[in-house]
């Protein structure tokens, strides 16, 4: 039996996860606004504290102070859920991410992880397949045109893209052995896996921005055609749940990709904490660029770039790794 | 560990009920995914590991989203009509009902098959060990069949020309 020492160890792992991913969404929030505004020789909103740093805190204010709408028609339960069930899953996939090296305090080892699953590359799966969910029963429940074919499209698109990231990580397992987040990182202790298999890396990056409804993929919230798509009938908290939950998953997602692909929390010189942070960071400002930079794709574009193009690279690839090892010394 | 063991056997039984009960194909839809979600967790607990996540990725993930899809790609109205099956209309589920009932009763004649300490059902190399050396065979032969279902589902949706 754990006893009360760990339990506390592991709930303040839980809340400080929480407090830091939460308030770095909604800063990211503010970062993209500003990104997108430089990108595009704009200002972006600056008008809220000094050079707009508290421009968050003045959304929550508007959002909270906002009417909770519910359409006539919607269904109730479903209707109130969806929006949660969108936003929970990004936040337990942190649960096997390991941010940093153990630490040793007082006499004991704390690994910085909250749980090492053996099979945490399956568990990041098996949660990502659920995101789709929220998305769908939103879409649905709101008794929409728009917000049910933003639904519709959304689950094609994650279903079809999940099979693409999963094929995309299956090379780094091959390389590990194992379905370890830890273990994964630490076979990258000298070099990341981001060397061994750039195409897989890449592929997975695609599918990344696809899983997060990001701007190349974001046809599921197209504004030119479904005003918001699944969410176009959600306010106030509601609304902003979805839209926390979307730079959630941007900042989980990122954390993912460093540990399957740069190395985790490895790096030279630096703190393993700093590391591991700096590489989500840069992997949030990737995904800001690659909004500001591209148009949107199709949405037959979309499902044939998947189909016909993402998925026969990735299981070649899965072969060709295959082969290097059974003739590697 | 039992308490929530209960806990999690009363949520799979009770959303399965609603499931079956349910008129709307979406809810039930909804109570479904509850029900495998507490038999995940009941298979972690019973130091599973490997079943408790297959369970949501297959089921719960890819098998329940290609229900909900087609239902709301379908839109199907809900119907209220009363049915009044007749004798002869039960006899299928009583025999399967049978069946099952059958098997559970021999099971727990038969007395405990494996203690959760013994199977040592966590270890993903052993499964795939025993899976791909000793059946994989089996393995093989299963997934062409779901090769001939696809090329079957091919056949029957392509446009005629």
């Amino acid at each position: 039996m754990p006893d009360l020492i760990d339990i506390l160890i592991i709930i303040a792992k839980l809340g400080t996860i929480l407090v830091v991913i939460l308030s770095l969404a909604a800063n990211l929030v503010l970062a993209e606004r500003r990104m997108l505004a430089w990108i595009q020789d704009r200002q972006g909103p600056n008008r809220v504290g000094p050079q707009g740093l508290l421009q968050p805190l003045a959304d929550l204010i508007k959002l909270v102070t906002k009417e909770d709408l519910r359409p006539a028609g919607a269904d109730k339960w479903l209707f109130l859920l969806a929006p949660a069930m969108a936003a929970i899953p990004a936040m337990l996939t942190f649960a096997v991410v390991p941010f940093g090296s153990p630490v040793h305090l007082l006499g004991r080892v704390i690994t910085l992880q909250v749980v090492d699953l053996n099979v945490g590359v399956l568990f990041f799966m098996a949660l990502s397949s659920i995101a789709v969910y929220g998305i769908t029963l939103g879409g649905w429940a709101s008794n929409s045109k728009y917000a049910l074919l933003g639904g519709i499209r959304g689950l094609a698109q994650l279903i079809s893209y999940e099979l693409v990231m999963g094929l995309s990580l299956v090379p780094v397992v091959m390389l590990t052995h194992s379905f370890s987040l830890n273990e994964i990182v630490a076979a990258q202790a000298t070099v990341p896996f981001l060397l061994y298999q750039p195409l897989a890396f890449l592929l997975f990056f695609i599918s990344l921005l696809a899983e997060c409804k990001r701007t190349p993929f974001d046809i599921p919230e197209a504004e030119s055609e479904l005003v918001a798509g699944f969410h176009t009938e959600y306010s106030g908290l509601r609304f902003g749940l979805f839209f926390v939950g979307e730079y959630l998953n941007i900042i989980v997602l990122g954390g993912v990709a460093a540990t399957f692909f740069l190395g985790g929390w490895h790096g030279p010189f630096l703190p393993p904490l700093v590391w591991f942070c700096a590489k989500v960071l840069a992997f949030c400002f990737v995904f800001i660029w690659t909004r500001g930079t591209l148009p949107r794709l199709r949405s037959d574009q979309l499902m044939h770039l998947c189909w016909k193009v993402l998925t026969p690279v990735a299981l070649g690839n899965i072969l060709c790794t295959g082969w290097w090892l059974t003739i590697k010394p | 560990m039992t308490t929530l063991f209960y806990l999690l056997a009363l949520v799979a039984v009770i959303s399965t009920l609603f499931c079956i009960t349910e008129r709307h194909p979406v809810h039930a839809v909804v109570y479904l995914v509850t029900s495998f979600f507490s038999l995940a967790v009941i298979f972690y607990l019973l130091r599973a590991p490997l079943v408790a996540v297959f369970e949501v990725i297959i089921y719960a993930g890819a098998i329940m989203v290609l229900f909900l899809f087609s239902i709301m790609m379908s839109r199907p109205e809900v119907t209220e009509v009363e049915l009044h099956p007749g004798i002869r209309d039960w006899w299928p589920a009583l025999l399967l009902g049978g069946v099952f009932l059958g098997a559970v009763g021999t099971l727990i004649i038969s007395g405990p098959l494996l203690s959760p300490e013994t199977a040592n059902t966590g270890d993903i190399r052993a499964f795939s060990r025993l899976l791909f050396r000793k059946y994989g065979l089996a393995v093989e032969i299963v997934s062409l069949q779901l090769l001939f279902a696809l090329v079957g589902a091919l056949y029957l949706g392509r446009r005629r020309q």
